[in-house]
């Protein structure tokens, strides 16, 4: 007992901060409802987090070094625009189903790298604040998704899309395989690489890391890049999930779950300090409120309510910290 | 008999338990000044923000003129006629001189507008009492470092103190800059005022002070009127040693040039600048704040745009940005430990290979954690680093560790050509003394090492050879038993030029 206590004592409180929050929420949703346990309700849960949760790593990296990328839910739908019509192009110009739902991902992943770069060069070369860039892009990406769908919305003419998107291997959804698979790379990159080091020495103090022959602006620039690729990869997902992309609708709210979810996993607001994992717990914590909300009857509309009240709480507490 | 303005009895202040100050007994009197000396950690600063009101002491009383005081809060010291000018800059620095001056206790007309004709009036009075070269409209931003400093002082003047303490006021300042402030200090002990002047400049304190107090691990060591004390004595009541002794022998260097530098110049810093460094050498750069020594230094690291010839080795090294001249052999302690050399959310150990952290890379980028934490291991035991977790946030260390760490850092890619800039300021005698060790054992190992520095004791104690800088441009230089205060400052002031050796 008392080498438990000590062990707590000795625990690093701010990392696990954020997974002591879930496991009360999971009790305290474990007692609440009888239903929150089943297993298709977990599964649920992991599902819709993925979209957003995917996309949250790659905004670690941005506020890290000291950013944030507001565009991309947008981007998502832009992205996934783009993906749709080369899908349906390539269907229709002949190609075999896997090849044109391979060459949709492949676009849908390049578009979002080629997203993020831009925001990162306007950032980094352009000289622009973060805030400003990317409520600039945030603009034109759904105006631009908007334009191409006339508002409305791309159906996609492969069956095989829509398929791979409601996929389940080995009974788990394939959002979530991808969701975990690149936390772990990304944790990796930000734990063990000099890349990650550099990402938060940068957020930490730009000044020192230009002095300490730090390349600061390529770092950020890397922290765009990866926050794009991140998007593509959600967009696709998303996409085959309905099978289809809706202009107007796709990716709505996605900047505010995932810069939600780095916040609730413990990443400093101001940069220089987080964890790629607290990121995937503060993505799950979002999903497991919802979820909560919408067992025990609560309008969803007073969903948004709860979630700015945990964004502004999780920043309270960080402050009462530092 | 009056009673003494200021007195405390049996003073005593602990953090969790810990005893930092330690029952201290003292009279602050009208019309003195007293020097506060010690170590860093020896209890100044906590007797000061006590007096000040930013502490409330365990135990102890203080009284003023006699009368049991408590103060609840800065302000209510100021009310109380206690003034402090900060070490750390305190100023808002998008508004404007006169603004920072009376920010919080502005002066009003009609009880709610702003009287900012009297407040600019007032601003501008003292000022000028100061000597600043500064309007009260200038905006905080774009001020010097010494300038910030003396708009710190107007901030404590501006209301009637009857007592002001000084925290370390001189270490941003130049000698005239210096000069200037004890003729203030003076003018206001004449008029009653009592100060209170805490150094590490032990001269400056025998120069200026009345009476001197010392402590030493939160305890009064010794209390004794100015005349009675030499600096070398106050230096070993600070730490049981003499303060000659703290610098290491001198080495004339004859090794082959490392670095040659031919005709540099970087616009709005620095104009045709030449100079070489031997193996082994520690060549001095002084000259008053603002004359373009720190620019070279960065010009040098690629931070800043430079054009003409640098050389290290024979090799053309002059540098487009920071990486390319760590490739080359530069390595840079900058004078702004805080603002661009260790990163205090970081761990000790990561400080330490930031700059060589490609070094630490088994897999092309992946760290080798081990590797690392081996070789911050030997910074420390090297550098006598009080650290037992290398993974502790790098705040959690003292001040002068916290240096010993920079050090580390800017050494740990075993640079040929080490620039340090005020390389001990704001730390100990104990951890200067170390400091002054390492840069001599460095010189000793085959390095060139530049060092940049303000204190005039600093750059006679450690360099063979000194460069004089004056606005922009090399004035003089300086070599062995020329190497001498009162032939630096004539040239780093312009009343003399020329080389002699």
């Amino acid at each position: 007992m008392n080498a438990a206590l000590s062990f707590l004592q000795r625990v690093d409180k701010e990392r696990y901060a954020a997974f002591v929050a879930l496991a009360i929420l999971t009790v305290v949703s474990a007692l609440l409802s009888p239903f929150f346990l089943q297993w298709q309700n977990l599964l649920n849960i992991i599902r819709q987090v993925s979209y957003t949760g995917i996309i949250a790593l790659g905004m670690t990296f941005v506020i890290v070094s000291g950013g944030i990328d507001l565009s991309v839910g947008s981007m998502a739908a832009f992205v996934g625009c783009l993906a749709i019509l080369v899908l349906n192009g390539s269907f229709e110009a002949g190609w075999p189903e896997g090849t044109a739902v391979a060459a949709a991902v492949a676009c849908a992943m390049f578009a979002g790298l080629a997203c993020g770069l831009a925001n990162g060069l306007l950032v980094t070369k352009g000289k622009i604040a973060p805030f400003i860039v990317t409520l600039g892009t945030m603009a034109l990406f759904r105006s631009l998704s908007l334009y191409m769908a006339n508002a409305g919305e791309f159906r996609s003419a492969s069956s095989l899309f829509g398929e791979l998107g409601s996929s389940a291997p080995l009974g788990i959804p394939l959002p979530a395989f991808i969701l975990v698979g690149l936390a772990a790379a990304l944790a990796f990159i930000f734990g063990r690489t000099r890349y990650g080091r550099y990402t938060r020495a940068v957020g930490s103090n730009s000044r020192v890391a230009l002095y300490s022959a730090i390349d600061v602006d390529t770092t950020r620039l890397a922290a765009y890049t990866v926050t794009g690729a991140m998007v593509g990869v959600s967009s696709v997902l998303i996409s085959m999930r309905f099978n289809s992309v809706g202009s107007s609708t796709l990716g709505v709210n996605y900047e505010l779950d995932a810069i939600a979810a780095v916040i609730i996993g413990g990443t400093s607001m101001s940069g220089g300090r987080g964890t790629v994992w607290g990121t995937v717990v503060g993505a799950i914590t979002l999903g497991v409120i919802n979820n909560m909300l919408n067992m025990v009857g609560i309008s969803p509309y007073l969903q948004g309510t709860v979630k700015g009240l945990v964004i502004i709480g999780a920043v309270f507490i960080q402050r009462q910290r530092q | 008999m009056t009673p003494p303005l200021f007195r405390v009895r049996r003073l005593r202040k602990e953090f969790a338990g810990n005893a930092v100050l330690r029952d201290v007994d003292a009279e602050i009197r009208r019309g003195e000044i007293l020097g506060l000396i010690g170590e860093n950690g020896a209890g100044k600063s906590t007797f000061m923000k006590i007096l000040s009101g930013i502490y409330e002491p365990t135990s102890g009383t203080l009284e003023l003129e006699g009368r049991p005081i408590a103060f609840d809060s800065p302000s209510d010291a100021r009310r109380a006629g206690v003034s402090i000018v900060p070490q750390e800059f305190n100023l808002a620095k998008d508004l404007s001189v006169e603004e920072n001056v009376f920010l919080g206790a502005e002066l009003l007309k009609l009880r709610r507008v702003l009287d900012r004709t009297g407040m600019r009036v007032r601003t501008a009075q003292l000022l000028a009492e100061l000597g600043a070269n500064v309007s009260p409209q200038d905006r905080i931003e774009g001020l010097s470092a010494a300038q910030k400093q003396l708009v710190e002082v107007c901030k404590a003047l501006a209301f009637d103190a009857s007592l002001l303490i000084l925290d370390e006021p001189t270490t941003m300042l130049t000698r005239r800059e210096i000069d200037r402030l004890f003729a203030l200090m003076r003018s206001l002990k004449a008029r009653g005022m009592a100060l209170v002047y805490v150094s590490h400049k032990l001269a400056e304190v025998k120069a200026i002070c009345d009476r001197v107090m010392v402590l030493k691990d939160g305890e009064l060591v010794r209390e004794a009127p100015i005349a009675e004390i030499e600096p070398p004595e106050m230096a070993r009541c600070m730490v049981g040693r003499e303060l000659r002794e703290i610098f290491p022998p001198k080495r004339k260097a004859v090794g082959p040039v490392v670095l040659e530098v031919r005709g540099l110049s970087s616009p709005g810093a620095f104009t045709d600048v030449s100079f070489t460094v031997r193996e082994g050498e520690i060549l001095g750069f002084a000259g008053l704040v603002g004359a373009g020594r720190t620019q070279i230094a960065e010009a040098l690291m690629g931070l800043r745009p430079s054009s003409g010839v640098v050389r290290v080795g024979g090799k053309e090294a002059r540098a487009r940005d920071a990486k390319q001249a760590v490739r080359q052999g530069f390595g840079y302690l900058s004078e702004d430990r805080q603002g661009s050399g260790v990163l205090t959310g970081f761990g000790i150990a990561e400080n330490m290979t930031l700059v060589s952290l490609r070094d630490y890379a088994s897999l092309p980028f992946v760290i080798d954690r081990d590797k690392e934490v081996a070789k911050a291991r030997t910074w420390r035991d090297r550098f006598g680093i009080k650290a037992s977790n290398l993974a502790a946030p790098l705040e959690s260390l003292s001040g002068g560790n916290q240096q010993k760490v920079f050090l580390a850092k800017t050494l740990d890619p075993g640079p040929r050509v080490v620039m340090v800039d005020e390389p001990t300021r704001g730390v100990d005698v104990a951890a200067k003394q170390e400091i002054y060790r390492f840069l001599a054992e460095l010189a000793a190992k085959g390095a060139a090492v530049v060092l940049i520095s303000s204190e005039l004791e600093e750059i006679i104690g450690m360099c063979d050879r000194v460069v004089v800088m004056r606005e922009g441009r090399i004035v003089g230089e300086l070599e062995g038993n020329h190497v001498e205060e009162r032939e630096i400052m004539y040239m780093a002031t312009g009343l003399r030029t020329g080389a002699n050796a």
